[in-house]
């Protein structure tokens, strides 16, 4: 791999810690470590920066270049050879009935869940953000869906809403909303499959966004809503008048990430449903994945999983110019 | 303010908050609770609709666990994804460290750009790159292989890493270096005896968050390997435990609680630190 010139400082680093440098040897030191250029702030900051943006041009900018060019061509797994064909491949993809039916989905699925989360999230970073007995476990305890890796928390939903053994099942019957026999089969209609999709990545994505927005409370001064408080302002009051103001821009980083993690997921549906029944929770990620990996068909995959870069370059350009407002500030 | 009597509206706030903790823990901590029970159940504990699910019928077993472990490849996706997240991780520090202390303190105005840069690359995801990915990991044949995801995964941990550590070592006052280079130390050497000691708690949990991310990709581990014994946990627990006509639920379940449980004591651990450095990378220019 190309980390020849990172790993310049570790390899100082360990020499330092070897000879225990005294003031004699800082000529030796000097020349050794590169000369005067190292003393250059331009040459050195260059220097220290091109061994990471060389990889992440390699594995992340390289790929999504190909992935406009396999777009326009009719690349698949078995072929060797790129024959670029215009147009043709997103005809063919948005030909597919499914595609509509995932794209559809996708914005389903990602409005509802990320409305979800902003309303939870803000709720639970208020309830997180005040001290209590036990908030430690509490703390742990609302982490965890984000802390599990995705697939793995999906297969405990899986068992969650199995059509049989459903703990939701029990509670139905003994509340007696469901007769002895009668099951509520989540993820095999498509309606109760989309809510339960739904439900798992607002499940998992709602710890993120607290966090988020727990460090933007945290960033209130507290003198600041204790002076309204003094002065007579009721509790709903200074919400809305103080903190809700200044917690907008964090709430709006919130989305940003939620919408971003949940547009572009395949894990949940993938593990849930498998975009069934039917696909009547296919997204565009999963349904890229079908088409590329299952179907083998590169070009098609990823003209499928390239219908949400405009979302994102959307998106990314809101982040900028919060952040160039952040830099102003 | 606390020999003040207590005021009703105070106490509402407390039983506000206390109710609050109350539900979001129930909400989001009940599926865990649910693998847990479910891992202990007996068969025909488990698989009768009439016994009340959360209490245990017949005994507790732990042969649901040892199963886990003798019949299937559970220890081998465990020891995969802890390799794998190693190796990441020492990419990762390898270059971001450089980098981050560049962006903090050499480059002038197109640093603070080229840092955003760096971040958006985080955002790039993995659904839009895994195609050519899959592709390139076949030229370079890598293909069924852990290294695949060794060389991919830097893709992610990277930006998110540097973007922290450039906040940690942002909020290292820069006299404290200076006065080491005043003492006659090279740049690499003040660097090394005062910035580093004093972001170690921030490289710490870098570390610790670069782990964890690494064990949350799905796609990649999905698109590039296939034979069991070089899974990861992420992808062998859903495919290759769950493909069977019989599911194993108690030890479905086991083998999500064994990896939840460790990676929600060392988040919690380290929450504060990451809020701390998120904010600071992302306010203080």
């Amino acid at each position: 791999m190309r980390l020849g010139s990172g790993g310049r400082r570790p390899d100082g680093g360990s020499a330092v810690a070897e000879s225990p440098v005294a003031a004699g040897g800082r000529g030796l030191w000097a020349r050794l470590s590169g000369s005067y250029l190292m003393e250059r702030e331009g040459v050195l900051g260059g220097a220290l920066l091109l061994p990471a943006v060389l990889y992440l041009v390699a594995v992340v900018g390289y790929p999504l270049v190909l992935s406009f060019l396999y777009a326009f061509s009719d690349v698949t797994t078995g072929s060797q050879a790129l024959h670029l064909v215009g147009l043709q491949t997103f005809e063919r993809a948005i030909r597919d009935p499914v595609f509509l039916q995932a794209l559809r989905n996708t914005f389903v699925f990602t409005a509802v869940s990320q409305a979800l989360v902003i309303v939870l999230s803000t709720a639970l970073a208020f309830v997180l953000n005040a001290d209590f007995r036990g908030k430690w476990f509490v703390r742990m305890i609302v982490l965890m869906p984000w802390a599990t890796p995705v697939a793995i928390s999906s297969v405990v939903w899986l068992w969650m809403l199995d059509s049989i053994f459903s703990p939701f099942d029990w509670f139905a019957r003994v509340f007696g909303l469901l007769g002895p026999g009668d099951h509520i089969v989540f993820l095999g209609r498509s309606g109760l499959a989309m809510a339960s999709v739904i439900g798992l990545q607002t499940w998992r994505v709602l710890p993120l966004a607290t966090v988020i927005l727990m460090a933007g409370l945290s960033a209130i001064p507290r003198d600041l809503t204790e002076a309204a408080e003094v002065d007579g302002a009721g509790f709903w009051r200074r919400l809305f008048e103080i903190t809700a103001p200044l917690l907008a821009p964090v709430m709006m980083v919130a989305l940003l990430f939620g919408i971003v993690f949940t547009f572009t997921d395949m894990a949940v549906v993938f593990v849930l449903t498998g975009g069934g029944p039917g696909n009547a929770t296919q997204v565009l990620a999963s349904w890229a994945f079908y088409k590329g990996i299952n179907g083998g068909n590169l070009s098609v995959g990823a003209a499928d999983a390239l219908f949400m870069f405009p979302v994102l370059l959307g998106l990314a350009a809101i982040m900028l110019r919060f952040a160039s407002r952040a830099e102003v500030g | 303010m606390a020999a003040t009597a207590v005021r009703p509206g105070r106490v509402w706030n407390r039983v506000g908050i206390y109710t609050g903790a109350f539900v979001f823990s129930v909400l989001c901590g009940f599926p865990f609770l649910w693998a847990v029970i479910t891992t202990f159940k007996q068969d025909a504990d488990l698989y009768n609709p009439n016994h009340n699910p959360f209490t245990f019928t017949r005994g507790a077993t732990l042969s649901n666990i040892t199963d886990l472990f003798e019949t299937t490849p559970y220890l081998h996706f465990i020891v995969n994804s802890v390799v794998i997240g190693i190796i990441v991780v020492g990419i990762t520090l390898l270059l971001s460290l450089p980098a981050a202390y560049a962006l903090a303190r050499l480059s002038g105005s197109w640093g603070r750009r080229l840092g955003i840069g760096i971040f958006m690359v985080y955002l790039v995801p993995p659904t839009l790159l895994f195609l050519p990915l899959s592709r390139l990991i076949t030229v370079l044949g890598l293909q069924d292989s852990i290294w695949s995801l060794v060389v991919v995964y830097p893709g992610f941990t990277i930006p998110l890493s540097t973007w922290l550590l450039m906040g940690f070592f942002r909020s290292i006052p820069r006299d404290i270096e200076e006065q080491a280079r005043v003492d006659g130390y090279s740049r690499l050497q003040a660097v090394i005896r005062t910035v580093l000691p004093l972001t170690l708690p921030g490289i710490f949990s870098v570390v610790v968050f670069s782990f964890t991310l690494t064990m949350q990709d799905f796609i990649y581990a999905l698109s590039f390997v296939s034979s069991s014994s070089r899974m990861t946990i992420s992808v062998g627990v859903p495919t290759y435990l769950i493909r069977g006509d019989v599911f194993y639920w108690q030890s479905l379940m086991a083998s999500a609680v064994i990896v939840a449980i460790p990676v929600a004591f060392l988040y919690n651990a380290f929450l504060d630190r990451f809020i701390q450095g998120f904010a600071m990378g992302a306010v203080k220019g």
